[in-house]
């Protein structure tokens, strides 16, 4: 009785996917419009998208360190270009010391941010103070409505996760600030209502083509090394990166050391425990 | 399991007596997993996978009780006790979360070889259907405590899966959109669903070990399976678990510890979405919202019913992805051939194989963009699943002619061909 049953729900359900697959491949072949591989229709987007540039970080694959003097590079970056729009709220400026820079340093650093939200001792009103190593990077703007207000209806996103937080990481950011270029002319000749809106700006990278944040890095020297290397747009870019992965990933060093030690430890003990199993089994035919 | 030639507990010291006497949890440790639990021989390293779902578990419920001492189940500080805190602050907190994270996978990575390793070798069928039954509510439950503790970091997908999983509940015709809201305790996801989430997901895991145990009780009064799906005949046909199989088991231990520390310590994000390190908006909807890889072939299932017929689709999706967990309770029914191992079945060898691609495959468009080609694929893939359980295998056992069965477990272990993997069964003939 069980398998009638069965039978009868299994060709219920195969039916019911036969009369679903039939209209869906007529709606596909009845769609003049032009379509991608997998029938989705063509767009911009699926045109003209490009895949993320590598950046080339020491902090890529397995054996992957960071580079403290790059990370510190682009930790200036990050001070004097991106800063003024977007926060790092998961970063405490006591983490500096990641960087390779000591105490004494992180406390000046984050004496160097006086708009630390407090509250005035003797008034009891809002008020802002000098950043200890304890606090955290501040927020750009009071609230959502301040940084929608200030950028064109958009919210510059917080930092602190970005590059875990697209596809392609770092070599997404770091493509991402290099990309900035006009919209191509075979682009507006076959989509000629894909024409990036005023107030957005082209860059191929980006998921959607128009991104609302118009390019931060644009000219050479924007930003002063003090240790010697060319603050060209493609280096600058590449620092920042490199310094977000860092925010995003602080234990990386750690987790890749550990990681080590972890996978020789068990190679070996595995080999061990290899090695017991066919002594155990020795005279047992199996 | 009383096989008549099963070593029994002595216990030799003074104290060890008084406690077999007082609470003979020793003599119970020998009976089930020692020395005094005989074993068929002829076993390949597809039964490790048994021993490693329960070390699985047993990871995930350690590393879960203690990120739980650092977790805020609050909806606006969920994100950043997990990232802000536990990944940063917390003293190898990083290690936990991506132990725990990745654990998940492993268990489902495990659970499943485990499952088709019961498909193949009939560990379904009689006498040991309980243990099969058992093991679909394991299943059932693994799902649920996946599902829930993938909501608790409260991530853009977190959220928005939620969001898509509880929606089922609105399919059910009248009554479905009062009990989402029921279940919910809000009209979305929201603080009120996360609490509870949060409590269940630390409750179900001991509702698991609980049923394992039921599981691993049912499994011992017939024994284990073999390869050969042959009966065990006499002392020649086992050897007690201890030493033999824990020594396997130690060395496959040692495997899965090696391939969980790779993802741990090198590719922690591998397996999951960018889109959770996003903390939840609920006014910003992703652009593809596709559940963690396990859940894959399933969601390919759900999203196959693009079309009203009788029913909205939006139902039979729903219908058919939890009906396609629920079938297996009825496969010791389905398929009623007495021959318990597909290595001697070449039909059935053959639809199981068929099976396991399409299953791939499903899994693989489950994960896709819900684009034209892959909602047709995932259409024929979906048919042939419910076909394979419900027409194929009952008829495949109705019809079939067997290739002849060893003897007994000895016989095809001296032989030496046929009784183990299916590899040498395909090499064989």
């Amino acid at each position: 009785m069980v398998r009638w049953i069965a039978a009868l729900v299994g060709l219920a359900f195969a039916g019911v996917l036969a009369i679903a697959l039939v209209i869906t491949v007529w709606g596909v072949a009845s769609d003049s419009t032009p379509k991608i591989w997998t029938g989705a229709p063509k767009s911009a987007e699926t045109e003209f998208h490009k895949h993320p540039r590598d950046a080339g970080l020491s902090s890529a694959g397995v054996f992957g360190k960071f580079d403290k003097q790059q990370l510190q590079r682009g930790f200036q970056v990050y001070k004097e270009v991106c800063s003024a729009c977007h926060s790092l709220k998961y970063v405490a400026f006591r983490d500096l010391t990641g960087l390779g820079y000591s105490e004494g340093q992180v406390k000046a650093i984050a004496a160097g941010f006086d708009n630390i939200p407090s509250i005035n001792p003797d008034t009891g009103e809002a008020a802002t103070r000098k950043g200890v190593p304890a606090d955290h990077f501040p927020l750009a703007f009071a609230n959502d409505i301040a940084a929608r207000a200030a950028n064109n209806n958009a919210i510059p996103p917080d930092l602190s996760y970005m590059t875990r937080a697209r596809h392609g990481g770092a070599d997404y950011v770091y493509s991402l600030l290099t990309g900035y270029q006009d919209q191509p002319a075979a682009l507006l000749k076959e989509f000629p209502d894909a024409k990036t809106p005023n107030g957005l700006h082209f860059n191929p990278y980006f998921a959607n083509l128009n991104i609302a944040m118009p390019p931060p890095l644009r000219s050479e020297g924007q930003v002063q090394y003090s240790d010697g290397t060319k603050p060209t747009v493609d280096n600058m870019a590449r620092d920042v990166a490199a310094f977000l992965v860092w925010t995003a990933d602080p234990n990386l060093e750690t987790r890749h050391q550990y990681g080590f030690m972890a996978v020789i430890f068990l190679l070996f003990s595995s080999l061990l425990a290899f090695g017991a199993y066919r002594n155990v089994w020795r005279d047992v035919k199996h | 399991m009383s096989f008549p030639w099963a070593n029994h507990y002595e216990p030799k010291q003074p104290f060890m007596r008084w406690l077999d006497e007082k609470l003979p949890l020793p003599r119970l440790a020998y009976n089930a997993v020692g020395a005094g639990y005989p074993v068929p021989r002829n076993l390949n390293y597809f039964w490790n996978f048994g021993v490693l779902a329960g070390a699985a578990l047993a990871i995930q419920i350690v590393t879960g009780i203690v990120l739980a001492m650092h977790y805020h189940s609050d909806a606006a500080t969920a994100f950043s006790s997990i990232n802000g805190t536990i990944m940063r602050d917390v003293n190898a907190g990083w290690f936990l979360r991506y132990a725990h994270a990745n654990g998940a996978s492993m268990f489902f990575i495990v659970v499943y070889t485990h499952i088709f390793r019961g498909l193949y070798y009939g560990s379904y069928k009689a006498p040991r259907e309980m243990v099969w039954l058992l093991g679909v509510v394991i299943f059932l439950l693994m799902m649920a405590t996946a599902f829930m503790g993938y909501v608790l970091p409260w991530g853009q997908m977190s959220f928005w899966g939620a969001q898509v999983i509880t929606g089922f509940f609105s399919a059910i015709p009248g009554i479905g959109e009062t009990i989402r809201i029921w279940l919910l305790g809000g009209y979305a996801p929201d603080d009120a669903a996360l609490n509870r989430f949060f409590s269940l997901h630390y409750l179900l895991p001991f509702v698991i070990a609980a049923v394992i145990i039921l599981h691993i009780w049912a499994l011992h009064i017939p024994g284990s399976g073999n390869p050969t799906g042959v009966d065990v005949k006499g002392e020649q046909d086992t050897v007690p678990f201890h030493p033999y199989y824990t020594a396997k088991d130690g060395f496959g231990l040692g495997v899965f510890l090696l391939l969980f520390a790779a993802l741990v310590f090198f590719f922690p994000d591998m397996l999951g979405h960018p889109d959770n390190y996003i903390a939840a908006n609920p006014l910003q909807t992703p652009a593809h919202i596709v559940p963690e890889w396990y859940f894959w072939p399933f969601y390919a299932i759900l999203r196959s019913f693009t079309s009203d017929f009788i029913l909205p689709a939006k139902l039979w999706g729903v219908l058919a992805m939890f009906g396609s967990i629920l079938l297996l309770f009825f496969l010791p029914w389905l398929d009623s051939s007495p021959i318990r191992s597909n290595n001697y079945r070449p039909k059935a060898r053959i639809a199981f194989w068929v099976l396991v691609l399409d299953v791939l495959i499903l899994g693989y468009c489950g994960g896709s963009p819900a684009d034209p080609l892959y909602v047709i694929v995932a259409q024929v893939c979906s048919a042939y699943y419910f076909l394979h359980f419900l027409v194929i295998l009952p008829w495949i056992a109705r019809t079939e002619r067997p290739v002849a069965l060893p003897n007994s477990i000895t016989e095809a272990v001296l032989a030496g061909k046929g009784g183990t993997s299916p590899a040498e069964t395909a090499l064989a003939h």
